[in-house]
């Protein structure tokens, strides 16, 4: 079970059911004032819904971080068109494993955020989008939602109400791309994942042309809180403009990883020494990715003072994403991992837009020859000119996405570029071998031509 | 195309989950689940899936060859799938997957010889904070030794020696 200790530091808001026997079952969910939100809802005009969000200062928690009261207020819910409700659950962030934790432990809660978004957009139809490795979870949602129809929480004509909302799951299939909101529509509609051309936004026009509120997991888990709590209580928990809480998943080289809930604003250096433990084997912190792998990566000096929330991390030139920190100490090979990272986007990028396409493509061509010892000195400002020329010529953020870490390792760790000119390659440490011989066809017994 | 009763069941339910006229939402969950029970995406299912949804057969080829889970040639019984992205990467995920292919004989996206086993090197599967992490079938296996994964395989060619 991936389940961590819960640790003193924590604010537990929306995983305060993690770890609780039963978590997942309606009956421990009604025993924590589960579907009390819902019911509170039912009784409020849609507006002051969106007034308690905007005053929440929730900001979108798949990694964009844009403000979700303001994302609510863009749907016209007065279009004479059906209004849809999805849910981002194509968790695929490199560093990022929290939604998994909140449906598979907490999976009502989902459930209610998205009936409070369905009642406020006048929606009768959500639909939670899970990444197609996440099978297990896509079960444990399904017999969640069966609970809900069965105990009249999901139906026709729900309390007496008039209001009637269905939910039902769907699967992807294997593609980071379409963790993207308008490739997951075009997806979800049974197309490839490539993007669409915003504006219009998906509030306008979503799934099925129809004023679609799509919101991440974490998103959606929070709604019930912020309703039950009221919005402004939910943003003092956090500081001005990052309101609340955020689930952190803390990997790599800490003695503790793992999952956990703090207020924004909490210091990231406590976040790495308290919450994951310390570093591993008493190494020195060398750099953080602090939200996913698209972040720029942060050196030491850097997260010194520095504090976990939107703001803070926009001036030191980086995001806090989707809260996916990965930390890596003093001995690790940035070149290897620049070069990691480009092979993800590579193979994910959806080939839509040249810049990305192309762009990936060379870029993993040159960081493969610079951790194979036949990089040179031009390499090391082509890599830098290369993945600037990416920024801001795609029309979706995953060709940023691959450019900004790679900037930001160029730039802030050159001299280990440097190194593998005069020196060649690093000697390796134990957990970070070379790259899988059939790649580069070093082990001859192992045939490299992908059959399947 | 003869469906089992499992089958024919979770397409009616799959193609409920969407507006009567919006059943095209329906062709990837239902390659998905076709493809658990047939091993791959069949040219028959594909025929079976467009005819259902109301597309051409070309149209689902089209929307298939895009997704890195459905797959036109059948996997081994066993499908391994070892993560070598960065918090993997950083915990051993690589010297994991050094190990799967010099154990079975095979790389990246080849199965063994009898059908049993196949490998994948495959990116983020969402459990960095419990890396390293592989995947056999739907089944994650986390915080993974070298030791756990010789077990692992051990078990794998034991089952199917049971069988």
């Amino acid at each position: 079970m991936p389940y961590n200790q819960p640790h003193p530091a924590e604010t537990r808001i929306i995983s305060k059911r993690f770890g609780l026997p039963n978590s997942a079952s309606l009956e421990t969910f009604l025993a924590t004032e589960g579907y009390a939100a819902i019911k509170k809802a039912l009784g409020m005009t849609p507006d002051a819904i969106i007034e308690e969000m905007k005053a929440s200062n929730l900001r979108g928690r798949g990694g964009a971080g844009f403000p979700t009261g303001l994302k609510w207020s863009f749907v016209p819910r007065t279009s004479p068109k059906p209004k849809y409700i999805i849910v981002n659950a194509d968790e695929s962030e490199p560093g990022t494993c929290k939604d998994r934790l909140l449906m598979e432990y907490d999976p009502h809660q989902l459930l209610e955020g998205m009936m409070i978004g369905g009642y406020t957009m006048g929606a009768t139809y959500g639909w939670i989008y899970i990444r197609g490795e996440y099978r297990y979870l896509i079960d444990i949602m399904d017999r969640a939602i069966a609970e809900a129809y069965a105990a009249g929480y999901l139906g026709d004509n729900l309390h007496g109400t008039g209001f009637s909302f269905h939910i039902r799951t769907h699967t992807g299939a294997g593609a980071y791309e379409c963790g993207e909101e308008s490739a997951l529509l075009e997806s979800f509609e049974g197309k490839r994942g490539i993007p669409r051309i915003r504006p219009p936004f998906p509030a306008v026009s979503g799934a099925y042309q129809a004023p679609t509120l799509l919101n991440n997991v974490e998103t959606f888990a929070t709604v019930p809180a912020i309703l039950l709590m009221g919005g402004a209580e939910y943003a003092a928990l956090g500081i001005p403009k990052s309101g609340g809480t955020k689930l952190l998943c803390i990997s790599g080289h800490v003695n503790k990883p793992g999952v956990y809930e703090v207020p924004l604003g909490f210091p990231m250096m406590r976040a790495i020494e308290e919450l994951g433990g310390g570093m591993r084997n008493g190494k020195k912190l060398k750099a953080v990715v602090p939200g996913g792998s698209s972040c720029p990566m942060l050196t030491a000096a850097e997260c010194d003072g520095l504090t976990l929330d939107y703001d803070a991390l926009a001036k030191v030139k980086s995001m806090l994403g989707s809260g996916g920190m990965i930390v890596l100490d003093e001995d690790t090979d940035m070149v290897r991992v620049a070069l990691r990272i480009m092979r993800f986007y590579q193979h994910e990028s959806c080939g839509w837009c040249i810049p990305c396409r192309e762009g990936t493509t060379w870029l993993k061509k040159l960081l493969t020859r610079f951790v194979g010892g036949a990089g040179t000195q031009s390499d090391i400002v082509m890599i830098g000119d290369l993945a600037k020329n990416m920024l801001g010529r795609t029309f979706c953020p995953l060709g940023d996405a691959a450019a900004l870490p790679t900037i930001s390792i160029i730039e802030k760790f050159r001299n280990e570029f440097e190194d593998y000119l005069t020196h060649g390659p690093k000697p390796r440490r134990q957990y970070l071998r070379d790259q899988a011989p059939v790649w580069q066809g070093q082990a001859a017994a192992i045939p490299v031509q992908p059959t399947l | 195309m003869q469906l089992s009763p499992q089958l024919e069941s979770k397409f009616q339910s799959l193609l409920s989950n969407y507006p009567e006229d919006k059943k095209r939402s329906a062709m990837i969950p239902m390659l998905m689940y076709g493809q658990d029970e047939l091993g791959s995406v069949t040219p028959e299912l594909i025929v079976e899936v467009a005819a259902r949804v109301g597309v051409q057969p070309l149209q689902v080829s089209e929307v298939m060859s895009y997704y890195s889970m459905l797959h036109p040639k059948p996997l081994g019984k066993f499908h391994v799938q070892i993560c070598t992205n960065v918090s993997c990467l950083l915990t051993g995920g690589e010297e994991l997957w050094d190990q799967a292919c010099h154990r079975l004989g095979i790389g990246h996206k080849q199965a063994t010889a009898d059908g049993l086993i196949s490998l994948e090197e495959v990116e983020c599967i969402g459990a960095c904070s419990w890396a390293p992490a592989i995947q056999i079938n739907y089944d994650f296996h986390h915080e993974v030794t070298s030791a756990r994964l010789e077990e692992l395989i051990d078990g794998l060619t034991q089952k199917s020696h049971a069988v």
